[in-house]
């Protein structure tokens, strides 16, 4: 990932990021705000979620009808998501058919309708969208150890929202929160692929340059007290299959211990986007058969989020068993100082995955915003270099730090498949 | 504005790189120096249309337990050769093959392509490797009795396929996995993995005889004298009349059901009319007419869309949403009403026009990875669409008119003989 990026501000206080890759006539733009499920209060949990929904529900310029089939004819492809700390658009078009994606953006910055009865009707959407993850154990699962791991911090519910507001969530409710939140100064544009910069900075400028800055939102901020004690507790539900949440508390992404414990978690459980059946984790549970999968899973937050081991328990097992051996790894690293081919290893097989994703346009534009909503492009230029700086001695004392039983929350899926 | 430089490069005969090594392995490698990594994929005729009943889920559980050891490395062997310079591999089995893909920094690629060789020609089967496996096929099985979607398509495809191959699950079921012996492994393995019909395709930071050759080092050796050959696929019996089943899971929120019938071969003439009507149908801008009514305009699903399954054989046309169970016979009624329409009127003059420029506009999108490409390269060779078929596609597009759509859509589609699954509480 050589290219050179463009980083600038626009008089309304909208940050741009450019970067030109000439490898295939295809151009990706995102925008970003500055908004997610944390920002969120009780009554209100999934408004951000919804929001992003009725963003496709169309403008005077762009009525739904005929937005929905601009951005397909074109042959682009286009979605929208929501996380704990953003929320964001993308079109992947090609080159010469960009243009019509940046209108459609601009436009849906400001003037979006929110129709009351575009309003009920997904309504009715969304929640067959989480009733559809509801069937899921894992879904079920992971919502009850988020639930009790965060008592004071929005972290605390699912970015789809509790059920009670999905149904009391009203109109204004929504537009309210888009008003407030989609402002310039509160957005980001990452554009990657085939284009000039200057040109592409003189377009951008013509279309979003334009609309009035707003108030900045404030952020949700609520830390989440020190947990003092581990907590257990336990989902029922239908099937055959046990499974096991572990999560843990880490730091934010910009916090100094966030790059060991990305070292740590490549050992524990494997790199992300690789195969991790050679992982401490997979080789003392699995190999072993205590459980029939095991695999880590941390995220790049604005404040302390949790690295989840989630286990799939052999049928043989008790749960306390596949605990014991998961405790048993966690001593040993804690314990035993890592070799440095070890985190040699993890370097390389980082850059690995670095090298895929430099293949793809879409991906490359995405993480420029997506570091840009947590930290700086440097985060993501720096990664692999912050990664080989790291020390046996560093993923010890990091593993001595956050592996804390007293801090860690352990949540149980238990079949009922059986007896009903 | 956005002033293009990068030429359009649809891959075609001239930088397509095809050969058929002198034992019947048939190499395809393109270059693309812009990043330095490779992929890898392809596959062989070794798939679940060769197993009894009783032993479903055997070319499944074979190529699972490829990796799991051969004659010279072990299961944590292969992985953390694998592992250690970031390189993936895997196989997988449908009906009719065993496929394979993998990626690496192309300076490993000669590292994949020996642990491929090997998987594939000595693979050891370890006794503790394979009962290890056999649980977490089980595990799987369990989790897949539980999602409401593969159970509708498994209901879907047991009616839609009665008596044909294609109507059993490539996974199996849990009395067949566990009746599986070793000796089953090794027996299927000898009769139904060799070099004829293989086909690997590459496509990364490499030339493209490089490549070839990378392959011909490894596996041009290979011989299996007595390697049997796919056989006939059976005919399939027509459906009569429209046909329900409902597989009752208990303690869901949510139902899904399939609704469909027989689609075209990817072979059939009709291929492309059936595939944007089917566009115009269920899948163009916010999934078509299906998810207009079905999700825009009754908000009862989430998920609402019709798709085209087209193979060597016998396809699927399928119409498929997940709602709440007590909104089930709604949706399905909806859907029954677009089918009808579809087959009376068929699709607009305009609805044609932009699944067309949707399907000339996004093919550049489809090789922005080398995985995509290489997938693309296989497509060509399983389906003899000729090297030069992304530059001709924009014709074939084009050429499709409302009459082949509506034309099209009356042989496959009859609103009174649908195959209707559903699975929920």
């Amino acid at each position: 990932m050589v290219n050179k990026i463009t980083q600038t501000t626009l008089k309304n206080g909208m940050k741009v990021m450019l970067k030109e890759i000439h490898t295939a006539p295809i151009i990706s733009s995102w925008v970003w705000y500055r908004v997610g499920s944390r920002d969120e209060s009780t009554g209100k949990t999934g408004v951000s979620h919804w929001t992003e929904h009725m963003q496709f529900k169309g403008t005077k310029k762009f009525p739904a009808s005929l937005l929905d089939k601009a951005i397909s004819r074109e042959g682009g492809r286009w979605n929208a998501s929501t996380s704990h700390d953003s929320t964001r658009y993308y079109e992947t078009m090609p080159a010469d058919k960009i243009d019509l994606a940046l209108r459609l953006e601009s436009d849906r910055m400001q003037n979006s309708i929110f129709d009351a009865r575009e309003v009920a009707s997904e309504r009715t959407v969304i929640i067959s969208e989480r009733e559809g993850h509801e069937n899921e154990p894992m879904f079920r699962l992971t919502e009850a150890v988020q639930q009790t791991a965060f008592h004071v911090h929005p972290y605390h519910h699912e970015i789809i929202g509790d059920m009670a507001d999905l149904h009391t969530i009203t109109r204004d409710d929504l537009y309210n929160h888009y008003r407030k939140y989609y402002v310039p100064n509160n957005a980001v544009l990452s554009i990657a692929g085939d284009f000039e910069t200057k040109s592409m900075l003189k377009r951008i400028k013509e279309l979003f340059e334009p609309i009035p800055k707003g108030a900045v939102p404030p952020r949700l901020s609520r830390p989440e007290p020190e947990q003092k004690g581990e907590v257990r507790l336990s989902v029922e539900g239908p099937g055959e299959t046990t499974f096991i949440q572990v999560a843990y508390r880490f730091p934010n992404a910009t916090h100094p211990d966030y790059f060991p414990l990305q070292v740590l978690d490549s050992l524990l459980g494997g790199a992300s986007g690789l195969s991790y059946k050679t992982s401490r984790l997979y080789r003392a549970l699995v190999d072993k058969e205590f459980a029939v999968d095991v695999s880590g899973w941390s995220e790049a937050t604005i404040d302390p989020y949790l690295y989840r081991i989630t286990i799939t328990k052999h049928p043989k097992r008790k749960p306390e068993e596949a605990l014991a051996a998961l405790d048993k790894e966690i001593q040993k690293i804690q314990d035993v100082l890592v070799s440095s081919n070890e985190i040699k290893r993890a370097v390389k097989q980082a850059r690995a995955v670095f090298a895929y994703g430099s293949e793809n346009i879409t991906n490359q534009a995405f993480w420029m915003g997506y570091v840009e909503m947590f930290a700086s492009y440097d985060w993501f230029t720096n990664y692999l270099d912050k990664l080989a700086k790291v020390t046996p001695q560093d993923v010890q004392r990091v593993a001595r730090k956050y592996f804390q039983p007293k801090s860690r929350v352990i949540g149980t899926y238990i079949p009922k498949g059986k007896e009903a | 504005m956005a002033k293009q430089t990068a030429r359009p490069s649809l891959p075609g005969p001239d930088d397509i790189y095809r050969v058929v090594l002198s034992n019947g392995i048939t190499v395809l490698a393109r270059s693309n120096f812009n990043s330095p990594s490779v992929s890898m994929g392809g596959y062989l005729p070794a798939g679940a249309i060769f197993e009894s009943d009783e032993k479903l889920g055997l070319a499944d559980f074979v190529s699972s337990s490829l990796m799991r050891g051969t004659k010279t490395r072990s299961f944590d062997a292969i992985y953390n050769a694998l592992e250690s310079v970031g390189a993936t591999m895997g196989f997988d089995s449908g009906v009719h093959n065993t496929s394979f893909g993998g990626r690496s920094l192309v300076e490993e690629l000669p590292l994949l392509l020996k642990l491929l060789s090997e998987s594939l020609r000595t693979p050891a089967f370890p006794k503790h490797e394979i009962e290890k496996l056999r649980t977490q096929m089980l595990t799987g099985l369990a989790i897949r009795a539980q999602d409401t979607s593969d159970m509708a398509s498994m209901a879907f495809d047991r009616m839609l396929f009665a008596g044909h191959p294609y109507s059993r699950p490539a996974d199996g079921f849990v009395e067949t996995i566990q009746s599986i012996t070793r000796k089953d492994m090794v027996e299927f393995h000898r009769a139904h993995f060799g070099p004829m019909g293989m086909v690997i395709s590459i496509v990364g930071a490499i030339e493209p005889k490089k490549a070839v050759e990378a392959v011909s080092r490894v596996l041009g050796g290979w011989q299996v004298p007595g390697q049997v050959g796919s056989p006939v696929l059976p005919p399939h019996k027509p459906v009569k009349k429209t046909v329900k089943r409902h597989h009752s899971i208990a303690g869901k929120s949510q139902s899904d059901l399939v609704i469909g019938m027989i689609g075209p071969r990817r072979r059939d003439p009709e291929y492309f009319s059936a595939s944007l009507g089917n566009s115009v149908l269920g899948q163009f801008g916010m999934m078509g007419r299906i998810g207009e009514v079905v999700r825009e305009k009754s908000g009862l699903a989430y998920y609402a869309s019709s798709s085209l399954s087209a193979g060597i054989g016998p396809g699927t046309w399928e119409v498929s949403a997940g709602v709440n169970p007590k909104n089930l016979k709604k949706a399905i009624d909806l859907i029954e009403k677009e089918l009808r329409r579809f087959v009376k009127s068929g699709v607009t003059k305009n609805e044609l026009a932009d699944s067309q420029a949707n399907y000339i506009g996004r093919l550049p999108l489809s090789f922005e990875s080398n995985s995509g490409v290489a997938g693309a390269l296989l497509s060509i060779e399983r389906y003899n669409l000729g090297l030069d078929y992304y530059q001709r596609y924009e014709g074939l597009v084009r050429s499709v008119t409302r009459d082949d759509v509506l034309a099209t859509a009356r042989k496959y589609i009859d609103p009174d003989r649908l195959v209707i699954a559903t699975a929920g509480p």
